[in-house]
């Protein structure tokens, strides 16, 4: 199996890893190879090298280490009774993938997960040893994200987070009954406490760091771009609701710093229980926009449920709307004097506006000529707002203001 | 009318100098022509240094962002820019004025910049020459939107610091060598090598990475637009990509579901082990994995972990707390977060070993509700402890102790099944059968949430005392 040539390799492995939707760089520390005379650096913004043609970001060198894998997950292409063809790369065949790519400024670094083979802890000792060869035999200084394996040895999860930037361990599926249906050697008790350890890693870490006496002395690093961890949307009949529910959880229990949810997307020789449709893209965007309305916008998941039906999110209209359309009585708000909390509900508003309306208010009072330098969906925003020279009227209560956003019935399909 | 020539456009120090002495001299924007050499200076103006006069003081962001605004290739922006800063030098707050058409303008103008700056870092794709005494060296042809390459270069140096490398522009080209950065004029596209043998695996990764399933030309577009892509060897299967996609995903619709792989057997070992809540629990650690997978009731959803008691099987007195916090949770162990630091302070001040007792809780799994970044601690109901009773007896009925002391109401209502106040069972020593004796306290979270300072004292010392009494009736 290791006879096979490089390319072949590298098209299988990377094929298997597409469906993993985190690409990101970003979020880590500040450090460059002026010290180590080496190559790599990160510079707390991420960045995206290349975008293939289905609009994903490339910014790191995705690919499993081997695709042979003992689980049967019934969503995943990797899963064992999967007739796909299996590769698998040697440690320094990574390193030198991960070298040759970097140098030539294709990449920001590496994300590297890999199938279970043997068991969960030697398949973590694998990764690990990838990104052990990197960053002590190379000082490579760029990114590295590394999958943990759910259920590996803390010790060996503890090892991880000194090399890595970032660790993340997916949940896959927000329900239980949904993992033990499609997932049976998936525990989500193993899951969360993979999570935990990596949590009490970073949070351990900070303690140390702020706790140092000599500001000199720097504590080893653990993971400084946290963790993440993603959901699969619309293979199994989990709500929205249940999704935002596990996200809410992650979010607060283990700090993640993301959570992606990847819309199921066909695969080469698919388990037959799974449903051959397109991917739910327009799904997963409101499900983004939700994550987000969480995260940055100071929403509930209770309160964006507001403006969902049977737990689903509206399709046709971006969450905040659909909850601003619910809760009628707090609009329109004066943009001149409105708190920063609750201009941020307004729709159409997003935080940079808000940022800069609150900044540039101080100067003189905004009229609504001023708004089009402000943001770019005005139109959104006229039914509920109130500025000097503007009142919405009637057009707040109207009863057709769904209709003037919603598009047409038709137009979803192009989205897809 | 002044006139200023610019010999080198895109050079900040040069506008920089000349914009300082047009302001120290009180020269107003509108007496001010700006030309760049390669338009040729105008016959008619008066292109002596213009005298310069005091410093004029002017916000630091300004000056970061004419730094970046200089590099545009319009020909009006050294004019432009003079006018802002001849503008802010009257108005501090000019900046804070972003409806201002001026600002508007000139922050438009800079994002344009540093999205230029972005895509360069991202997008500059080098090529190997060759290797000598083991440093490698490369090359890469690069056409930036706008004067960027001194904005850039840094970025590569840092990055880069180990290789020696060139890029080359249209205007300039930036070069790193014998650890040196260093600059030299712009050049054409055959100075740099027109293949590197990684490429053909990076465009296999390329054409791997992508997910026919779901194309989205769109996005891909406006992130990395047309103009780029003749110096990206990705792009190249863009097109072919694209146009293979529907087949793909065609096929693997239409494709019947193929027999399981014939390997699937072997290579799954292990076949998920049910964890039986059978009866025949002899040990402790036979109790902590059993409740591991515990589902009597719907905490465990979200709960990381049951957290099982600790201690000796031999213990003589068990101390039963309510429920694991956030850091029990993550960690798996009882008393382990701020409640259980205050629990350590006052044992050792009642003279008891931690390491002699059995610390346990009513409730085995954390009960929270999420709020952004945390998890606020909830009280479970009477429900939620009856149904755990059942692992807290399990751990009773293997650690046998003498004495039990409850923490907190949850951890009463756990023992004995009842709900009663702490106060009406505080201070005496009750029977709870067997031989067991009960003493009665507070849970340590309740000395954590007194804002009281006095009053936090006088119930600490008297949780003190309890657990003195505890000392002595073990003894």
């Amino acid at each position: 199996m290791t006879g096979k040539p490089i390319l072949e390799k590298l098209s299988i492995l990377a094929d298997a890893a597409k469906y993993d939707a985190s690409c990101a760089s970003s979020g880590s520390v500040k450090r460059d190879s002026t010290e180590t005379k080496g190559i790599g650096s990160t510079e707390g913004m991420g960045i995206c090298h290349s975008y293939a043609p289905d609009g994903r970001c490339i910014s790191l060198l995705k690919i499993l280490l081997t695709n042979f894998c003992i689980y049967d997950c019934r969503f995943c292409i990797n899963r064992a009774s999967s007739n796909v063809p299996r590769a698998r790369f040697n440690p320094q065949e990574v390193v030198r993938l991960t070298l040759d790519f970097y140098k030539r400024n294709y990449i920001e670094g590496l994300f590297l997960s890999s199938g279970i083979i043997r068991s969960e802890d030697y398949t973590m000792e694998q990764l690990v040893e990838v990104a052990r060869i990197l960053r002590e035999e190379h000082h490579f200084q760029g990114y590295i994200h590394l999958k943990t394996i759910a259920g590996a040895d803390p010790g060996l999860i503890a090892l991880a987070g000194l090399y890595a930037d970032r660790l993340s361990t997916n949940v896959e599926l927000p329900t239980e009954a949904g993992l033990q249906s499609f997932a049976p050697e998936k525990k989500p008790e193993t899951i969360r406490k993979t999570m935990a350890s990596v949590r009490v890693g970073v949070d351990d870490a900070n303690e140390a760091a702020k706790g140092r006496l000599l500001k000199k002395a720097k504590p080893p690093r653990f993971a400084p771009a946290g963790q993440s961890s993603q959901m699969i949307v619309g293979a199994d009949g989990s709500r929205d609701d249940d999704i935002l529910a596990t996200a809410t959880n992650l979010y607060s229990g283990y700090r993640l710093r993301r959570v992606y949810y990847s819309a199921y997307s066909p695969i080469p020789d698919a388990s037959i229980d799974l449903p051959p449709v397109r991917p739910p893209l327009m799904r997963e965007h409101r499900l983004y926009q939700a994550d987000w309305l969480l995260r940055f916008y100071g929403f509930q998941r209770a309160e964006i449920m507001e403006g969902a039906s049977d737990g689903m999110l509206d399709l046709h209209i971006d969450p905040k709307l659909a909850w601003a359309l619910m809760r009628r009585d707090i609009f329109p708000v004066d943009i001149n004097r409105a708190p920063r909390e609750l201009l941020l509900r307004v729709p159409g508003l997003g935080t940079r506006a808000v940022d800069r309306i609150v900044a540039v208010r101080r100067t003189g009072k905004l009229r609504i000529g001023d708004l089009a330098k402000l943001t770019a969906s005005v139109k959104k925003v006229l039914p509920f707002i109130v500025t000097p020279d503007w009142q919405p009227g009637s057009l707040t209560d109207s009863a057709s203001l769904r209709a003037r956003f919603a598009p047409p019935a038709e137009q979803l399909s192009l989205a897809l | 009318m002044r006139e200023v020539v610019l010999a080198r456009p895109g050079d900040f120090a040069e506008w920089r100098d000349a914009a300082r002495g047009l302001l120290g001299g009180g020269v107003a924007p509108e007496h001010v022509s700006w030309r760049s050499v390669e338009e040729g200076a105008s016959l008619f103006g008066d292109d002596a240094p213009p005298a310069s006069g005091g410093t004029v003081s002017l916000p630091r962001e300004l000056l970061v962002m004419a730094d970046r605004v200089i590099c545009h290739r319009d020909a009006g922006v050294p004019a432009r820019l003079y006018r802002i800063i001849w503008r802010a030098a009257q108005d501090r707050q000019l900046l804070a004025r972003t409806t201002d058409a001026d600002i508007d303008w000139l922050r438009g103008t800079d994002k344009a910049i540093r999205r230029d700056i972005h895509k360069m870092h991202a997008f500059v794709r080098f090529r190997r020459l060759g290797e000598d005494a083991g440093r490698e060296s490369f090359v890469a042809w690069f056409e930036p939107s706008h004067r960027i390459l001194r904005l850039t270069a840094p970025f590569f140096q840092r990055r880069f610091y180990g290789m020696d490398w060139a890029i080359v522009t249209p205007d300039a080209r930036a070069i790193w060598r014998d650890e040196t950065l260093g600059y030299g004029p712009g050049g054409t596209k055959d100075e740099v090598p027109d293949c590197d043998i990684v490429e053909d695996q990076w465009r296999t990764y390329y054409g791997a990475i992508f997910n026919p399933a779901r194309v989205k030309i769109d996005a891909m577009r406006s992130e990395m637009p047309k103009k780029y892509w003749k110096n990206l060897p990705e792009a190249q299967d863009i097109a072919p990509l694209l146009a293979g996609a529907a087949a793909r995903v065609e096929r693997m619709r239409a494709t019947a579901v193929s027999l399981a792989n014939p390997q699937t057997e072997k290579w799954r070992t292990r076949v998920p082990e049910e964890l039986a809540l059978t009866d025949d629990i002899d040990t402790l650690d036979d109790l902590a994995r059993a409740m591991g997978g515990c589902t009597r009731c719907p905490l465990h959803c979200d709960a990381t972990q049951a957290v099982a008691g600790e201690g000796p099987e031999a213990a003589r007195i068990m101390l039963v707390g309510e429920q694991p916090g956030d850091r029990e949770d993550l960690e798996g162990r009882p008393f382990v977060g701020p409640a259980g630091q205050v629990l350590n302070e006052v044992l050792e001040e009642a003279g008891l070993d931690r390491s002699r007792l059995f610390l346990t809780n009513a409730v085995k799994h954390f009960k929270f509700e999420p709020r952004g970044k945390r998890r606020l601690h909830q009280n479970p109901t009477t429900g939620e402890i009856d149904i755990c009773r059942w692992w807290l007896d399990k751990e009773r009925a293997l650690v046998k102790p003498d004495l039990i002391v409850t923490l907190g109401g949850s951890a009463l209502r756990g023992v004995t099944g009842k709900s009663m106040s702490i106060a009406s069972m505080r201070g005496a020593v009750h029977e709870l059968g067997g031989g067991t004796k009960l003493v009665a306290t507070i849970h340590p979270s309740f000395l954590l949430r007194l804002p009281d300072r006095a009053r936090a004292d006088l119930e600490r010392a008297a949780f003190v005392a309890d657990l003195a009494r505890v000392r002595e009736l073990a003894a």
